[in-house]
């Protein structure tokens, strides 16, 4: 209850403060958050059809009222385990603007999480994680309470014409 | 209340452009001394429209400068001036500086006026200069070009009530008055009602205006063009004095009792402050030039497509009731069998609307090619070539969105044949030419596919020097044997050009590669062909609608592609005794007289799980710019059409893959693009269109 309250004075807040909106979600116990204005839908997992020679982390394309969307794997796309797809495996269907196009892609994550209002400035800049590939993902780390929450840089997440896609394309 | 004008600005610009483009194109079919007065009346009558409507929406800029233009052709038609070259190419630079001026209007921007006012101080000059009394309906007051005497005129202006419902507005004719000269206004108000009886949308005052001007009666006979039907207009000269009128009432007064009805349909600034707002709201639009808003782009059918169409959706009801009807009644045997044909029919009514609704789309390729006249006489005149452009097949159908994509490359492709392609009238002369070079454009069907050929009669490409560019730009090696095909091909390379001095229209292949590629981008593909001394023919193979396709479905390990019917020549089951490998993991099949190459699909695309043995799986021959190719499938499934959707739209190119499709069942299935598999799976050398595997050479095939 106070909780749904919080969430509603957040929502008034919004629109004096900088504060944005985030989506967040799990994936290997840890919590992600994306801007939730770019959040179109969240759907279950259904079978896809395979793009050939494509990425190991674009899992395929999905029928989406007509639209074909790709979908994309985060854990593989972050080099983590991939796990099985269950019913309880959700596909965030996002739209981000690459090269001047709006694309809508689907992204893979272990389960939906919260929503939280944050405001940019407080979230910190990556350490320099020198040998790390994600850290080009990663918007900027924001603590909620007691939890840390990756904040990713969905442009980069899904420009698929990214020199670490090659990489991980290798790999 | 008022009126939004803004919701009509669409129409006005779509007409508008529509005018330009009829006088442009009149206007290259006018030859002076041989003039049609019929192409002319359409000129002016073009003109004539755009500047009533720029005028209504308070697009002043463009009313003025098209009336300088208008007043000319007028005196052509009317046989008071004759038509000379000039003309004919200062008009057409006007027609570039309106369609300028209303591109920038349409993109809520101001329009660049500078252009304009030099263009029409030279209309004003040969308006002016060659016989000044012959020319006194010039509108634009100035001075100092003045040298009649000033006459004053009295001008009694009394409007019908409805006026205003016609959309004029007398405050633009008095403004329009006081440009011309000296002006008194009177307003007499002696006609407006009781309050009570005064019904708002109407006009109840009338003017009597003094007009002291050096410009005869037409020219203010052409203010009140407009509203002669609507209004009670006499204009009585009253001699070179000015006579001090009665009960005079100051002009400003005049016009501020008009705005003061407050009802009235126009207001004056409204026109110009919409378009400032909208300006601020929509930000400055980024492609000027072309307006890609999507929402914005409009279609003309023809009437009689729309009424097959309504004849068709009346079929469809039909069977929809029939089909109903069936339903509500008990199942038997015999409702059964109606239910069938029912269903049957709804299928043909489904298949015929679908062909119908996508005709729409189709519009006569003349929509491009109406373009070009303008070009080569712009080009050819700047280039000192004479050139005659052929278009055929201009009423040859082609979709819309291919169209619009279309443009570019031909654009660039005449360009090139009017550069480099065509000599020069002497050197033309020299080698015993026609002094008149031709460029023709032909445009056929052919299969599911539109062809369009750009050729012209000039000297060809120069293969020696292609050659030692490539050798220059290590293309190809010194000692490489290649083909006059293949050489040609190689100006399709990137960066790759043979003119000595790049010249301001073009260098024969500077471009050419991003030509291919937006062709290639429309499934389409582009060839060369060319002789010395005889000419180049460039052709452009595009498929007639991006929308749908014809379609086989295929099976591959457990996966489901369409490959396009149209490229199918035959599907059959391997012979292995017909079977030969040649060279490293080449097979060919033998049949009847041709060696067929062996695509494995399920190896291009990296599936596991396909049956590998030849003896078990079925060879799809499909034929691709005259090459064909065998593609190892495991299994047909059903023929149908497939309406195309874009897997780039929202992912990324997929080489081999043309796009995808939503089946039955609610799957996406990819569309194979033939030629694009048959480049993937290494069977060509990039660049050239000669498939490796030619079995008389000893030549090695790439692993």
């Amino acid at each position: 209850m106070t909780e749904h309250m919080n969430l509603n004075q957040q929502l008034v807040l919004d629109t004096e403060t900088d504060e944005k909106q985030f989506l967040t979600f799990m994936m290997d116990e840890e919590e992600y958050g994306i801007d939730i204005l770019a959040v179109q839908e969240i759907r279950g997992w259904e079978p896809v059809t395979v793009i050939p020679n494509s990425p190991p982390f674009v899992k395929g394309a999905m029928n989406l009222r007509g639209t074909i969307v790709p979908i994309i794997d985060l854990r593989q796309r972050f080099g983590i385990t991939h796990i099985g797809y269950g019913p309880l495996t959700v596909v965030i269907v996002v739209s981000v603007t690459l090269k001047e196009q709006t694309k809508l892609m689907g992204i893979v994550v272990d389960a939906v999480s919260d929503v939280y209002s944050i405001s940019e400035e407080k979230a910190k800049d990556v350490p320099d994680f020198q040998d790390s590939d994600n850290a080009q993902f990663v918007h900027g780390l924001v603590n909620v309470g007691e939890k840390m929450v990756v904040l990713l840089n969905l442009k980069k997440v899904l420009d698929l014409h990214d020199k670490s896609c090659a990489k991980s394309n290798g790999g | 209340m008022s009126i939004d004008l803004s919701q009509f600005f669409d129409v006005f610009f779509e007409e508008s452009f529509e005018g330009l483009d009829a006088m442009e194109s009149e206007l290259l079919n006018l030859e002076p001394g041989k003039e049609d007065q019929e192409t002319i009346n359409t000129i002016f009558r073009a003109a004539h429209s755009i500047k009533g409507g720029s005028g209504t929406f308070g697009f002043t800029a463009v009313s003025d400068f098209t009336h300088v233009l208008e007043t000319l052709l007028d005196q052509i038609r009317n046989g008071q001036r004759q038509l000379v070259a000039e003309h004919v190419n200062l008009l057409l630079k006007a027609v570039d500086c309106l369609r300028a001026m209303l591109t920038a209007l349409q993109a809520q921007e101001e329009p660049e006026r500078q252009e304009a006012n030099e263009l029409k101080q030279r209309f004003e000059a040969i308006l002016n200069g060659e016989n000044n009394t012959d020319a006194p309906e010039q509108a634009v007051s100035e001075p100092e070009e003045q040298v009649d005497l000033p006459i004053t005129f009295q001008i009694d202006f009394k409007p019908l009530p409805y006026l205003f419902k016609t959309g004029n507005e007398p405050l633009y004719m008095i403004a329009e008055l006081s440009e011309l000269g000296e002006l008194e206004t009177q307003a007499l108000h002696d006609e407006v009602p009781k309050l009570k009886q005064l019904n708002a949308e109407d006009c109840y005052l009338y003017w009597r205006f003094f007009l002291t001007t050096t410009r005869g009666e037409s020219a203010i006979r052409e203010i009140f063009e407009w509203v002669e039907d609507d209004a009670e207009i006499t204009i009585v000269q009253c001699g070179g004095l000015f006579e001090e009128p009665v009960d005079q009432v100051d002009a400003s007064d005049a016009q501020q009792s008009v705005p003061a009805e407050d009802e009235l349909p126009v207001q004056t600034p409204a026109p110009a402050k919409t378009v400032q707002e909208n300006k601020k709201e929509a930000g400055p639009a980024k492609d000027v030039r072309k307006n890609t808003d999507p929402s914005t782009t409009s279609i003309r059918v023809g009437i009689d497509k729309v009424d097959s169409l309504i004849n068709m959706v009346g079929e469809l009801v039909i069977t929809q009731a029939m089909l109903s009807q069936i339903g509500e009644q008990e199942i038997t045997e015999s409702s059964i069998a109606a239910l069938q044909e029912g269903l049957a029919q709804l299928a043909h009514n489904t298949r015929d609307l679908q062909e119908n609704v996508m005709r729409i789309r189709m519009l006569p390729i003349s929509f491009v090619f109406s373009r070009f006249p303008r070009l080569v006489r712009d080009i050819s005149q700047k280039l000192n070539k004479q050139v005659e452009l052929k278009l055929i097949g201009e009423q040859t159908e082609l979709d819309k969105t291919v169209m619009e994509k279309l443009s570019d490359p031909m654009v660039h492709l005449v360009r090139n044949s009017l550069d480099h392609g065509l000599e020069t009238p002497e050197e033309r002369i020299a080698q015993g030419k026609d002094p008149v070079g031709t460029v023709t454009l032909n445009a056929f069907h052919q299969g599911g596919n539109i062809v369009i050929e750009i050729m012209d009669d000039g000297k060809g490409l120069d293969t020696e020097k292609i050659r030692n560019k490539a050798i220059q730009n290590g293309l190809i090696q010194e000692q490489d044997e290649l083909t006059v095909d293949e050489i040609n091909e190689l100006i399709f390379m990137p960066g790759f050009s043979t003119a000595d001095n790049v010249s301001e229209i073009s260098g024969r292949g500077v471009g050419m590669d991003v030509v291919r590629k937006n062709i290639q981008a429309l499934n389409g593909s582009v060839e060369v062909s060319s002789e010395a001394g005889v000419g180049s023919t460039f052709t452009i193979r595009l498929p007639l609608t991006l929308a749908i396709l014809d379609g086989q479905l295929v099976q591959v390990a457990d996966h489901t592609y369409i490959i396009p019917l149209i490229s199918i020549v035959e599907s059959l089951q391997i012979d292995i005794a017909k079977v030969s490998n040649v060279g490293k993991g080449l097979q060919v099949l033998r049949l009847r007289d041709e060696y067929i190459p062996i695509l494995r699909l399920y190896d291009i695309f990296n599936h596991k799980g396909a049956r590998e043995e030849l003896d078990k799986t079925l060879l799809v021959v499909v034929e691709n710019d005259n090459y064909k190719v065998g593609i190892l499938v495991d299994d047909l499934l059903a023929q149908q059409q497939v309406v195309i959707k874009s897997l780039e739209a929202n992912y990324q190119r997929v080489d081999g893959i043309s796009g995808a499709t939503i089946l039955g069942d609610g799957t996406v299935s990819l569309i194979i693009d033939i030629s694009g598999l048959i480049k993937l799976s290494g069977l060509r050398r990039p660049g050239s269109s000669e498939l490796l595997v030619d079995l008389k050479a000893d030549e090695g095939i790439p692993a």
